[in-house]
């Protein structure tokens, strides 16, 4: 699947993002399972508010990592959407 | 050293208002006055999460029926767990709920029978459908996602499609249909629950269907019918690789069905740390990796999906836990398997169901 960068993505609803300092890495627990995040993945996971798209997330994490494309953020979410972790309006 | 768990299967009673002929309980079930106490429950959950698991699965029987249990939800929740409450929904009235939501559950697993009042009953061998509907009424009340499992079995799965439409009405965000699989008490009553070869073809489309039409509203989990397969279903994600099992005893299991592998030395937590437990048992070590297995799994390249399959399937029809799981159309065993389709499918006449009970 494709994602539009004018879509918003949103965290499920029963899932949990978390810090997890037994393996020192950022994840989120949801009811099928426990996905474990890197830095750039957690930091749009945690982006996925309800109200920013994707443009905005790519904009706002552009001072924090140097050359973030708004498709990398895309590509990321998209594979959230299918582990079902976020879903997309708009 | 093995790879940390990220689940923690908790198995709080053996006791169950329920009696349901293929419950995946042992034979043997741990009576209460033989389940660990509170604070034993409280140590497993802080040994668990210090070993690395991040999601505690409160299950049974029927965990309502421990009176500590909102004292368990609280402390899996205080250690940053996600908490998953694995019920039949008796006993699970509005208020119940609330608190135990409050305390931390983040999400309720629902079982369902069948599809119909009528149905539902006869295989739970108690009146407990309105009380599930409830139940769910109350998870979606408190904004909780629900997932509704369903074991398909000979007498339920001529209703999938209705099955389907009742979790979609009962607000299911995930709908799990597990073909039943045949260990302790489902293997006892295996003539009566086996499907048709028709009723599982009839089932497919109806499901793929579903799964289509509901696609990100309602999410569905099919597990095959694996004795009418000509692959296993993969074992996990390996043995001792994603997930650990604490009986109500304190018994700690490499998986929920291992105590049918009666060569299978299983430690307790009343002797041992899970973390010794994990690391260093042989019941844990037993089949991790790809060592322990024999031909033809070990020269096959399917092996990194399956595993080999279930090593309990395995120690149950073959006697050796470590043979291919004789499911597999390439095991030597496989015609053990095709001689129960062909005995046990056609019956001249039904057997009666063995409800389950404590002895
Ligand atoms: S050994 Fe069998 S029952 Fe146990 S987890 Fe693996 S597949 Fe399932
Ligand atoms: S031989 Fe073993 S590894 Fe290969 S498909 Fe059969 S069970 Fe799986």
């Amino acid at each position: 699947m494709t994602v539009a960068l004018d879509a918003v993505p949103r965290i499920r609803r029963g899932v949990k993002c978390t810090y997890d300092q037994i393996r020192e890495a950022h994840v989120v627990l949801f009811p099928e399972g426990v996905l474990v995040l890197n830095e750039t993945a957690a930091s749009v996971v945690a982006l996925c508010d309800g109200v920013r798209s994707i443009g905005d997330i790519a904009v706002a994490l552009a001072d924090e990592y140097a050359g973030v494309e708004p498709g990398d953020v895309a590509e990321l979410v998209a594979r959230m959407v299918e582990r079902r972790v976020v879903d997309v309006h708009g | 050293m093995a790879e940390a768990p990220f689940g923690l299967l908790a198995e709080l009673t053996h006791r169950c208002p329920l009696q349901c002929g293929y419950c995946s309980n042992p034979l043997e079930l741990v009576r209460r006055d033989a389940e660990l106490s509170t604070e034993d429950w409280r140590r497993v959950f802080d040994q668990a999460r210090a070993l690395g698991a991040l999601q505690i699965h409160l299950s049974g029987g029927e965990p309502l029926l421990r009176p500590d249990l909102p004292e368990l939800v609280a402390h899996a929740n205080s250690l940053g767990c996600y908490v998953n409450l694995v019920t039949s929904g008796v006993g699970l009235s509005r208020d119940r709920l609330r608190s135990l939501a409050s305390l931390g559950v983040d999400h309720v697993q629902l079982s369902l029978q069948d599809a119909t009042r009528a149905g539902n009953d006869r295989i739970a061998g108690i009146k407990a459908f309105d009380r599930k509907v409830e139940a769910a009424s109350h998870v979606l009340d408190e904004g909780l996602p629900l997932t509704v499992n369903t074991v398909l079995h000979r007498q339920n799965l001529d209703n999938v499609a209705g099955i389907i439409a009742m979790a979609e009405r009962m607000g299911a965000e995930r709908l799990e249909l597990a073909n039943t699989q045949y260990y302790g008490w489902a293997l006892r009553n295996r003539a009566v629950l086996l499907p048709t070869r028709e009723q599982l073809a009839a089932a497919d489309p109806v499901v793929a269907a579903a799964q289509e039409r509901l696609r990100g509203r309602m999410e569905i989990v099919y597990v095959i019918a694996d004795y009418h397969e000509a692959h296993p279903k993969p074992c996990m994600y390996g043995w001792g690789a994603r997930q650990l099992t604490v009986a109500p005893n304190g018994d700690v299991l490499p998986c929920p069905a291992a105590t049918v592998i009666s060569s299978l030395e299983i430690e307790n937590v009343r002797d041992s740390s899970l973390h010794d437990i994990w690391h260093h048992s042989p019941s844990f070590n037993a089949f991790r990796g790809f060592e322990w297995m024999k031909d033809p799994c070990r020269s096959c390249p399917r092996k990194e999906v399956d595993f080999g399959g279930c090593r309990c399937q395995a120690f149950q029809l073959t006697g050796d836990a470590a043979a291919t799981d004789p499911v597999c159309s390439l095991s030597p065993d496989r015609s053990t398997v095709d001689l129960i389709l062909e005995t046990e499918m056609a019956p001249a006449e039904l057997p009666v169901m063995a409800m389950r009970k404590m002895r």
